[in-house]
């Protein structure tokens, strides 16, 4: 029903409101290193403030897990001492929490204006038609997840694709095949699209970064 | 006379991010050690006289921001800086972390000790992962150095700084919903008033501080109010960043003066449009700002300036657009953006962002009906002053904004069925999926 005459009120099947909820999953508890890495975030906040801590515990079970089942949430919940139905407010609105399984490399195409004009349109394209899916999608082999996203904030490279946390900068339209059979040949050794590591030669930046968290998929 | 940089003078050379370069070449954490030789208000006082403006968006005085911060209370205070960054054409904060860290923590440390804080939170956007890594790291290192912890030289000072990593959510970046994220919420404003002055984060007084913003002020300290008002323009002191992106040849990160004209930052400074094709349109301030066209090139890129042009510098992202950009597909691709982002608070954003991209869709597609400009225009005056947060004005701008200076496109667009200007950048296959 809409009360407007010539439009629509939003189905919203876009909106992250919408999202539907994983299945309860598996049990699940943090490894003692991310449980150790989340008691000593949650002392950056006042004692009695630790939903503070809140993306920062559901991050340690996304990456030990991939995604955040309900289970997940719900030992989240347990860490914050609030209700699973609060994290699930949180895990719905923002962007980088998935709650259904992923590939192993989520491609995050900047489809955002300034990577647009330089051909953003075309790389999505590229990269859907070498691995056979469509944006939102993931690949047959659970190897590859296809997604949009709104400016990554690094529009002098455009276009950006971020692979997991891992940025590449200016990635042509015809480099995108070569780019896919790189990563499947090499894994994260593929990952040398980001201007902090081209220029990794003279000032090494890498070595003094901190760890992922235990059980990451990099 | 030309301008040397300040803040991104040595982000070229390598290093340029550790302790001990910033100790040798920028005169590191002297500002603090003056800082904390006379009053917090002293601090105040000459940031007031500086006359500089949150580089965040809105240009607001920050000394009188600060000033504002409520200090007859037994609460704890906050600064919390603003490390969001993800207006579209806008990516200077990042580099500032990224090769100048320290600067950023030593602005952290004194502007905790202008307002009476113990704690500034960075709330850093989930995708910049990578220069979270270096941050946090130098970070530890101005701990062990003891420039920040406990009693910091010796005057009773204590200081904390932390990171908080946010999950990908541009309306995390207005103030009042950073502190709700920071408060483990959904990124949704609060009902201003109260301003975070007197209730921001946990219900304290507190500041947020745009990057760029905090870095200013350990070269005021070091370098006086008045030193830094010369900079620039009357009421716009100060060195600015710049980025420019989208149609040029040489995109990037520019530091100048708010002398500089637009067209000297265009032309000179990123080397002019790609393939020295015509310019069609500007947008100086991130997208959320109204288009200038090539004729008011010669306006002074200051806060003031843009304004009088009938714009905003917003953020100073400069997107420049070629003749190839049409503007009723410009208008799409953006509010594809605003229509994502909405936070879903209020009514008139969350609706009227999906209408207005789905007005545009049908339009680029060729299926428009002429009613269709009307019935833009008239969603778009619908969201513009009905909303909780600036987020709402920003979403219609784009539509508003080239509707009024190129209507023809618009028009051509209906009359002909199809989009009258197919660039070559452009999908081969219409990509109107969008279903996320
Ligand atoms: C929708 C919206 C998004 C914003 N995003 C950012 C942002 O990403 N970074 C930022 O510094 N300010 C952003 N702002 C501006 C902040 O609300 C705030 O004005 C700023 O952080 C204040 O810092 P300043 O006084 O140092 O500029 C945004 C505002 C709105 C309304
Ligand atoms: S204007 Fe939009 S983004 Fe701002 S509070 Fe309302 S719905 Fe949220
Ligand atoms: S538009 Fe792609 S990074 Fe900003």
């Amino acid at each position: 029903m809409s009360f407007h005459p010539e439009m629509e009120y939003a189905p919203a099947k876009f909106h992250r409101s919408e999202r539907k909820l994983a299945e309860p999953g598996e049990p699940f508890t943090y490894t003692p290193g991310n449980q150790a890495r989340f008691d000593q975030v949650v002392t950056r906040y006042p004692a009695d403030q630790r939903k503070s801590a809140i993306l920062h515990a559901l991050y340690l079970a996304q990456n030990q897990q991939g995604y955040l089942t309900a289970a997940a949430m719900r030992h989240v919940a347990e860490q914050i001492r609030c209700t699973p139905a609060d994290v699930e407010d949180v895990v719905s609105f923002y962007t980088m929490f998935y709650t259904r399984p992923v590939g192993t490399y989520v491609l995050n195409v900047c489809r955002t204006l300034s990577c647009a004009l330089l051909g953003a349109e075309r790389v999505t394209e590229e990269l859907g038609a070498k691995l056979g899916i469509k944006p939102g999608e993931t690949d047959s082999t659970g190897t590859f997840t296809l997604v949009e996203v709104e400016c990554l904030g690094a529009c002098d490279r455009a276009p950006v694709v971020m692979v997991n946390d891992d940025w590449h900068e200016g990635l042509s339209p015809e480099q995108c095949a070569t780019f896919i059979d790189d990563i499947r040949a090499r894994g994260g050794a593929a990952f040398t699209g980001c201007h902090l590591k081209k220029e990794a030669g003279s000032g090494q930046q890498a070595a003094d970064s901190g760890q992922p968290a235990e059980g990451s998929k990099k | 006379m030309a301008y040397e940089p300040v803040l991104t003078k040595h982000i070229n050379e390598p290093n340029s991010y550790t302790l001990d370069f910033y100790m040798k070449n920028q005169r590191g954490y002297e500002g603090l050690r003056k800082a904390l030789t006379v009053t917090p208000n002293d601090i105040i006082e000459q940031v007031k006289t500086s006359g500089l403006r949150g580089r965040g968006g809105a240009g607001f005085p920050t000394g009188l921001k600060w000033q504002f911060v409520l200090k007859d209370t037994p609460k704890a205070r906050y600064i919390c800086c603003n490390a969001d960054e993800s207006e579209p054409g806008t990516f200077k904060d990042h580099v500032l972390m990224e090769r100048n860290p320290h600067l950023l923590i030593e602005g952290c440390a004194i502007s905790c000790y202008a307002i009476g804080a113990k704690v500034a939170y960075i709330y850093i956007r989930g995708e910049f992962y990578h220069v979270q890594e270096i941050l946090e790291a130098e970070i530890e290192k101005a701990y062990t150095a003891g420039y920040l912890g406990k009693n910091i030289f010796g005057s009773g000072f204590d200081c904390d700084v932390y990171i908080h990593r946010g999950a990908g959510a541009y309306e995390a970046g207005e103030e009042t919903a950073l502190i709700e994220s920071l408060e483990g919420k959904r990124a949704q404003p609060r009902l201003k008033p109260p301003f975070p002055a007197v209730a921001g984060l946990y219900q304290c007084p507190t500041a947020v501080n745009n990057v760029e913003t905090l870095c200013n002020v350990p070269l005021i300290v070091l370098n006086g109010a008045e030193w830094f008002a010369k900079l620039g323009p009357e009421k716009n002191g100060g060195p600015k960043l710049y980025c420019i992106s989208g149609h040029v040849k040489k995109p990037g990160v520019y530091e100048a003066s708010m002398h500089t004209t637009l067209r000297e930052l265009i032309y000179d400074h990123a080397g002019g449009v790609l393939g020295d094709r015509p310019l069609k349109a500007i947008i100086p301030g991130g997208s959320s700002v109204p288009l200038l066209t090539p004729d008011q090139l010669d306006i002074p890129a200051s806060f003031d300036g843009v304004q009088k042009a009938g714009s905003l510098l917003g953020s100073a992202g400069l997107i420049v657009l070629d003749d190839t950009v049409c503007m009723v597909w410009l208008a799409m691709n953006l509010l594809h953006f605003y229509r994502h982002e909405s936070c879903g608070k209020c009514t008139p954003c969350r609706e009227g962002c999906d209408w207005l991209y789905k007005i545009l869709q049908r339009l680029e597609r060729g299926e428009g009906r002429s009613k269709d400009l009307d019935l833009l225009f008239g969603v778009s005056n619908n969201i513009v002053g009905k909303t909780l947060c600036a987020f709402g004005d920003a979403a219609a701008t784009p539509v508003l904004s080239t509707m009024k200076l190129f209507r023809a496109e618009y028009e051509a667009h209906v009359r002909e069925g199809r989009c009258t200007l197919p660039a070559a950048w452009r999908a081969k296959q219409p990509l109107f999926a969008g279903a996320h």
